[in-house]
Order: C-alpha cells, then sequence, then structure tokens
C-alpha cells in the first residue's frame, strides 16, 4: 500500500502592504482627479473658470451617468 | 509589483475604452443627437410663444440671445467622448490595479484571473448600477440647471455610500467564511449588501426632472446605452487584467505542481 500524499497547491501570495502603499496615494490621487474632471469639473464645482472642459467632455459625462447641466 | 500592476490596469483600462468608446459612438450617440433635437425644439417654440405674445401687445419681438458655441458637436461626439471615455477608463482601470494589489491573497484564494474578474463585477455593482438604479444617467435637456449641486452631490454620495457597503460586505464574506463556507459567506454577503442599498435609496430623496414630452423610448434607449457601456468597460477590465496579472504574478512564483515520478 503507497502512503497517501497530499499535493501542495499554490496559495496566492499577497503583495506586502508597505509596497502598495506610494503607489496608492500618488497613483490613486492622480488618476481621481482624472475621473472628477471627466465627471464633475465646471458642473457643480469649478477649478477652471469657462466651460470648456464641460463642454469638451460633454457626451462622455451624460452617457457614463453623470449629472450634467 | 505594484507599479507593473498599475501600467497593466492602465493598458487595460485603455482597451477598455477604446471598446466602450465604440459602442457608446454606434449605441449611445444617436440618442444624444435626438435629446439634443428635442431640446432645440423646446427652446425654439418657447422662444415663438415669446414672440407672438409681444406681437399680440404691438411689441417688437424679442432678439434672444443665443450662447456661443464653445464645443461643436462633431468634436463633443468624436474627440471629446474619446477623451471623456478614455480617461475615466484609464483612471478606473489604475485604481482598479491598485485594488487588486490590496486584496490579491487577502480575501480566499481565488487566483489572479478569477480575483480580477470577480474585483470587476464588484466594482460595475458598487460604482455604476446600484447609484444607477436610483439615480440613472439621464440624456442632454433632462435636469434643470439650478438642481445640478443637489444632484452631483446626491450622485455622488450615493456611489462613495454604495462602496463603502460594498467594502463593508467583502470583509463580512471574509469574516464568515471560515464558519459557514466560502459559497454561503459569499451569499449572505450579497444579501446584505443588497438589503442596505435598497434601504440607502428608499432613504434618499428621489429626482424626477424629465421635461413633459420627452419621449419614454429615447430615455429608455439612452440609459441602457448607458448601462451597456459601462457594463462593457469593466468587463473588458477585469477580463483583460486578469490575463496580465496571472502572467506576472505566476511568473514571479514557482509552480508547486508535483512532476510525476
Amino acid at each position: 500500500m503507497t502512503p497517501a500524499t497530499t499535493l501542495p497547491v499554490a496559495r496566492p501570495v499577497a503583495i506586502p502592504l508597505r509596497e502598495i502603499l506610494p503607489w496608492a496615494l500618488f497613483g490613486g490621487l492622480l488618476l481621481m482627479l482624472g475621473i472628477y474632471f471627466v465627471g464633475v469639473e465646471e458642473g457643480a464645482v469649478a477649478m477652471f473658470k469657462g466651460m470648456y472642459v464641460h463642454e469638451f467632455v460633454h457626451d462622455a459625462r451624460h452617457l457614463l451617468g453623470f449629472p450634467c447641466h | 509589483m505594484t507599479g507593473k500592476l498599475l501600467t497593466g490596469g492602465l493598458l487595460a483600462g485603455l482597451v477598455a475604452a477604446v471598446l466602450c468608446f465604440s459602442f457608446f459612438k454606434v449605441v449611445g450617440e444617436p440618442t444624444v443627437e435626438r435629446a439634443i433635437a428635442f431640446e432645440q425644439s423646446m427652446e425654439e417654440a418657447k422662444a415663438k410663444a415669446k414672440a407672438d405674445e409681444a406681437a399680440a401687445k404691438g411689441l417688437p419681438a424679442p432678439t434672444e440671445q443665443t450662447e456661443p458655441e464653445l464645443v461643436s458637436r462633431p468634436v463633443q461626439s468624436s474627440v471629446g467622448l474619446l477623451t471623456g471615455v478614455g480617461v475615466f477608463s484609464m483612471a478606473f482601470g489604475g485604481l482598479f490595479a491598485l485594488v487588486f494589489a490590496l486584496v490579491y491573497g487577502r480575501f480566499g484564494e481565488l487566483g489572479a484571473r478569477a480575483t480580477s474578474a470577480v474585483l470587476a463585477a464588484e466594482g460595475f455593482v458598487a460604482i455604476y448600477l446600484a447609484p444607477a438604479l436610483k439615480y440613472p444617467a439621464n440624456p442632454p435637456s433632462v435636469g434643470l440647471p439650478e438642481t445640478i449641486d443637489m444632484r452631483t452631490s446626491l450622485y455622488l454620495a450615493l456611489v462613495l455610500i454604495s462602496l463603502a457597503v460594498m467594502i463593508a460586505a467583502s470583509l463580512l464574506r471574509r469574516s464568515l467564511a471560515g464558519r459557514i463556507g466560502g459559497w454561503n459567506a459569499a451569499i449572505l454577503a450579497g444579501f446584505a449588501y443588497i438589503a442596505v442599498m435598497v434601504g440607502v435609496s428608499l432613504a434618499l430623496p428621489s429626482v424626477n426632472e424629465v421635461p413633459e414630452g420627452f419621449p419614454a423610448d429615447l430615455l429608455w434607449q439612452f440609459r441602457i446605452a448607458s448601462l451597456g457601456g459601462q457594463a462593457l468597460m469593466w468587463a473588458i477590465l477585469g477580463l483583460l487584467f486578469g490575463v496580465y496579472a496571472e502572467r506576472l504574478i505566476g511568473a514571479k512564483r514557482p509552480a508547486l505542481r508535483p512532476v510525476h515520478a
């Protein structure tokens, strides 16, 4: 009789938090700024004067589901 | 590792953006054009009514000041749409990669591809679907300019609440999985998310600013186009990024499969 053997299974190994943190801080901030410009800028709040950003991304803002006008 | 994942997320977002843009261009833009035509016909009717009123009083017709067009319609519906969708999709691709880096290996034992697919499905539900069921996407001419502040606040608040509830549900699933099993824990957490979101949606004020006479089929088609584009974007993001992450992570980790002796 052969002894029972267990097969080693590849378990996912988590990425250390200290490696993620700097990317999450700087990358996350920058990316959220991008979403802000497409979704909100020159609508409810505005960083720049005028309506150019709003008008330029107008169709995307509507179709992506953000409130517009 | 995180930097490489971030690059992969941005690239997956770029591909998703191209497909999402194509979908919006073919399915969404005709509805936007029809909605703008409706808006213009309403404005013309209003201007005509004013002119008739003035003529009845024997006054000269009032001259309407038309707003200068900052960006032309052809630009809005092509480069503008592509830029908007591109920035949005790539930004979500990047954020998606960061969240993936955080949850991979920490929420159960799913592999990279499955983690990515599940995460994208959760992101689509939490960030688009659940908020849109309460505050759906609206075409041009639906929505009063004077309520934009309130509508934006309500929408973004609901997105953030939905995201927080989804995170809480995921933590609940993780803590229950050991006791009642992964399948049951996922079902329970899913129902908990739905129950809380139904409650929150009922509690928040409703917004109905559809002008009288706006075609119901047009409103439906526009909202379906919005839903389709978002679903497409999240699906491409989740599936494509999963392939990339699997290769990246699999390449780093030695295979543990035993060699047949």
